[in-house]
């Protein structure tokens, strides 16, 4: 692979001066049918990822960054439904595509780590004749050709190429999410999207898989959206962060202006309430209460009964769009002098 | 937050004090061999916990902090060495063998609180049933007794009012509400010691916070020493007064816990606290400094277990016994020739 002609991404340096979206998300709505009614789990959210960029989705379980994840691959589950929205990969709009168009781009332009990884392969078939046969699926090659490619994918993560005729069972879960990385890759995908890769992981395995995934993204110059619920994760690995709320984006922004300045109270006990090993001891955030039912969630803000700046206009009108520096919030009392 | 109490109180007489803890594991050699291998999963374990004091024992998966956990309140009967407990008239007695009416005894005054709040809760059964089982089993009161204790523990744990909680089912509470249920479960027959196995490590960071203060708050209200059990250095941090770091059945470092994660004494506690992520996106963090995976304690060699991710390992390592724990600093302990 010629990686040395593509630009590097700086970590953090970049603001992406030259916008040059991968993806554009514009009003993705899904619902989730139950019996009980619709789970409005993502309702109207819109952002876009640049070439190269880093995208970190934070949020607690339910806030529907996973259900985005698999909206923008449409692998959803069968009483999920796509209620309007675009989600424009390099232009091309993704949301009216059927499965059989879908394929052509899952793998070849946008391709997706799981969580579960390591049951994500196969474990009476050899890793690397998984990968190949996802190659296969993809590109037209030869065995040797394939072959090769296997090797470059296990050389790019990391892993040992002596363990490509290995079963899942012989590696550990560090190497199977390697694995899961290399298989992504592939097909050197614009965007990849990881959804809380490193979660079930030791620290130390997660920190060599986080070096590993910064470095393929830099060397293949390669859109990232990294989605989890740990705060300190999403600081190392993004450029930029969205944080979600009940199915909402409420900030989005620069990781260093959103760490260092936010603007929504949600972001802000967030924040506060992760314990970090270094710096003072603070006083740990909490909020109140439990995340709104997404059958019926609240009018307005929907962040409003756990909010302690709320107000009336809160509790009946959705929030204002507002700026601050290089990010925005939705909220109707921000914090740190943001203004519509 | 406050922690529990001072490290000077260790100077006092433990409530708990284990001695040479051990748990081996046979490894399965075929259905009609008799195995004669061992995972050692605790090895040699020895610590005291004060009264009133929040102990952690933190280490990554495959450690032993559970086992060990699990053998401090008897859940697992230990391969060899004792755990003295204070019984009720304040006399250390050996708990590792105890059965029947004196395991029943040990059990008013030893509880443990689990990971998993979706698992560790009967789905069948009320909030109320569950919460009132061990004062059932221990006849420890009567029926209106019972309902009365069973509320003032609801609402202690901030299910108020317990009205509302009393006749629910777990699927309809939600995960802290559920940890705090299986909180109530264990401290509503007033133990003096709990071990709590990564009990906020399932809840979300916004809800994590009120469970962590609810348990500091119940341990000085009630007099609770905590063994805690986390792999998240920075939950110990808040949470325990003074912590072990556990690698391969072994404790490598002990101490006071601000000690520990400012200045880490063994090289594997360097490892570990500079593989944890920051929650600052301006911050760069040191490289990790160690080589390789853990691997599976079977019948391992008597050097250092640490020995081949070492950074620092010698010959001398390689040669001799794993390293003694021995004070490298006031009050903090090292299994190191190098550190």
């Amino acid at each position: 692979m010629d990686t040395n002609a593509k630009p590097t991404a700086a970590k953090r340096t970049i603001g992406v001066a030259t916008p040059d979206p991968v993806l554009a998300v514009e009003d993705l709505t899904m619902y989730y049918a139950t019996r009980a009614g619709d789970v409005r789990a993502v309702d109207g959210v819109s952002f876009a990822v640049q070439r190269g960029e880093s995208v970190g989705l934070v949020g607690e379980s339910g806030c529907g960054k996973s259900s985005i994840a698999m909206a923008l691959l449409k692998l959803l589950p069968e009483n999920a439904r796509l209620i309007r929205g675009k989600i424009l990969l390099n232009g091309a709009d993704l949301a009216p595509l059927s499965d059989d168009e879908m394929r052509e781009h899952r793998w070849n332009h946008i391709a997706m780590v799981f969580q579960a990884a390591m049951n994500a392969l196969n474990p009476v078939y050899r890793v690397g004749d998984q990968i190949i046969e996802a190659l296969d699926a993809h590109i037209r090659s030869t065995p040797e050709i394939s072959m090769e490619r296997v090797r470059e994918l296990f050389d790019l993560v990391s892993l040992d190429p002596g363990f490509i005729p290995r079963y899942p069972h012989e590696y550990s879960g560090g190497m199977k999410q390697r694995a899961g990385i290399a298989m992504a890759l592939a097909c050197e995908p614009d965007l990849l999207i990881a959804d809380e890769p490193t979660t079930a992981l030791d620290v130390i395995v997660q920190d060599r898989i986080l070096k590993e995934l910064r470095k393929v993204q830099e060397a293949l110059y390669m859109s990232l959206i990294y989605i989890s619920h740990d705060m300190a994760v999403i600081a190392e690995v993004s450029h930029t962060v969205g944080v979600m709320y009940a199915g909402r984006i409420v900030e989005w922004g620069e990781t260093v202006d959103v760490f260092h300045r936010p603007i929504h109270p949600y972001t802000q006990t967030l924040m506060s309430a992760f314990p970090s090993v270094t710096g003072p001891k603070h006083e740990l955030g909490m909020l109140s209460g439990e995340p709104p039912n997404l059958l019926t969630p609240p009018p307005g803000c929907r962040f409003h009964p756990r909010c302690p700046y709320a107000t009336d206009v809160c509790r009946s009108e959705e929030p204002p769009i507002v700026r601050s520096g290089s990010h925005w919030a939705a909220c109707w009392h921000p914090l740190d002098g943001a203004a519509a | 937050m406050a922690t529990a109490a001072p490290a000077s109180a260790v100077g006092t007489r433990p409530l708990v004090k284990v001695e040479d803890l051990q748990k081996r594991f046979p490894v399965s050699a075929g259905l009609f061999e008799r195995s004669h291998s061992f995972v050692h999963a605790v090895d040699g374990v020895s610590f005291e916990l004060a009264r009133g004091e929040s102990f952690g024992l933190v280490g990554e998966s495959g450690c032993g902090k559970t086992t060990t956990g699990r053998l401090l309140v008897r859940l697992a009967e230990p391969s060899d060495g004792r755990v003295l407990f204070d019984d009720a008239a304040g006399t250390p007695t050996d708990i590792t063998h105890l059965a029947g009416a004196s395991l029943k005894a040990f059990r008013r005054r030893a509880q443990m609180i689990f990971q998993d709040p979706y698992e560790s809760l009967n789905p069948r059964r009320t909030i109320f049933d569950t919460v009132a089982e061990p004062l059932k089993v221990q006849n420890a009161c009567g029926p209106h007794e019972c309902l009365e204790r069973v509320s003032r523990m609801l609402e202690m744990v901030g299910l108020t009012p317990a009205a509302a909680y009393l006749f629910r089912y777990p699927h309809e509470l939600s995960g802290g509400q559920r940890q705090r249920a299986a909180i109530a479960r264990a401290l509503v027959i007033e133990p003096i010691f709990v071990v709590a196995d990564e009990p906020t490590s399932m809840l979300d960071v916004s809800i994590r916070t009120g469970v962590m203060q609810l348990m500091q708050s119940l341990a000085d209200r009630l007099g609770i020493s905590y063994l805690y059990i986390t792999h998240d250095l920075a939950v110990a941090r808040y949470m325990c007064s003074r912590i072990a770091v556990m690698y391969l059945g072994k404790i490598v470092e002990m101490g006071e816990t601000e000690s520990v994660l400012q200045q880490p004494k063994h090289p594997y506690t360097q490892a570990l606290l500079s593989a944890v992520p920051i929650p600052d996106p301006t911050v760069t963090r040191e490289p990790v400094r160690i080589a390789g995976g853990v691997s599976r304690p079977v019948d391992p060699p008597p050097r250092c277990r640490f020995y081949d991710r070492c950074p620092i390992a010698d010959d001398f390592c390689r040669d001799n016994d794993h390293p003694p724990l021995e004070e490298k600093a006031s009050g903090q302990l090292a299994a190191c020739y190098k550190a």
